[in-house]
């Protein structure tokens, strides 16, 4: 317990590394639902185009 | 050589070779972060005169390497598409903008909350290398919101590789602010006359920090890429093929 206290900066110290464990999440998050996104996006338009054919 | 740069440059081509290289990036940079986090926040000795809030440097220091690294990927990509006409460098560069603004966010806010028990202030508007980061973060911000708002991809390529290439002057002002003018901002402990200022206990966490979030980057970066090339090309043959046939 004495150790995650970080000798009285544990809220600096532990605020710091969430904050990076948030942003590497969201990007990896953000990055596979954009492609995601995009191959949905580019089926729906070769689905409309064939349709209109 | 030629062709190796032709065929790399190849969107079909890339898109599978950068499927097969991100686990060859991930893999090795989130063990490198797990051992770099654990080693930092446990194993390294407090520091003698900032004591356990030095431990921030383990997310501070390679947060804003990679806020530089970065933008110049964006300015060099960008100079590379607009000197050669290569499509695939400008969806480098459009790739790496929002990672870099986020690791800039990161460097800017962890530094704030080292600097809040150390300084005593969150933020002091004078400081050099505090200002000059911030330019950073606007600078990808303009970046970012520049090619948002034209429409037309090969224009937005070209108007935002000028505003990169013109920004890059920020980044050496940036690494050098500390010692041209005075700072509340420590020196350079790594990349200093004389090898790092620091105990191997306290460096090799920080090195597997540095390389980890490189790595990680990269992956995130190659990641972006694909999705960039898919967009781009979302009106030929191969990726008509490739989403049909998922």
């Amino acid at each position: 317990m004495d150790k995650l206290a970080m000798g009285g900066y544990g809220v600096y110290v532990w605020s710091c590394f969430g904050l990076t464990l948030a942003i590497v999440i969201v990007n990896e998050w953000r990055a596979r639902h954009r492609h995601r996104i995009e191959l949905r996006d580019i089926e729906v338009r070769i689905k409309a185009m064939e349709a209109r054919q | 050589m030629w062709t190796f740069f032709h065929k790399l440059a190849s969107p079909p081509h890339f898109y599978r070779l950068a499927k097969t290289l991100i686990p060859w990036f991930a893999v090795p940079g989130y063990l490198l972060l797990v051992y770099g986090t654990y080693a930092g926040l446990f194993l390294a000795p407090p520091d003698y005169q900032q004591g356990d809030a030095f431990r921030i440097i383990y997310v501070h220091v390679p947060a804003a390497y990679l806020s530089m690294m970065a933008y110049m990927i964006l300015a060099v990509a960008g100079g590379i598409g607009l000197i050669w006409r290569m499509k695939l460098a400008h969806a480098v560069a459009a790739s790496a903008a929002p990672i870099g603004a986020s690791f800039t966010f990161l460097a800017l806010a962890t530094g704030s909350i080292w600097g809040r028990p150390m300084w005593g202030t969150w933020w002091e508007w004078t400081d050099p290398r505090l200002m000059s980061e911030l330019i950073l973060l606007f600078l990808y911000f303009g970046y970012m919101a520049l090619r948002g708002a034209i429409d037309d991809t090969a224009k937005a390529d070209k108007a935002s590789a000028v505003l990169a290439l013109v920004g890059a002057v920020n980044v050496p002002i940036i690494h050098f602010s500390v010692e041209w003018w005075s700072s509340l901002h420590q020196g350079p402990t790594l990349v200093r006359e004389g090898g790092p200022a620091m105990d191997t206990a306290m460096l090799y966490p920080l090195l597997a920090m540095i390389f980890g979030f490189t790595f990680v980057f990269g992956a995130m970066l190659l990641r972006r890429i694909r999705t960039e090339v898919l967009h781009r090309e979302r009106r030929t043959r191969w990726v008509k093929d490739l989403v049909l046939a998922d």
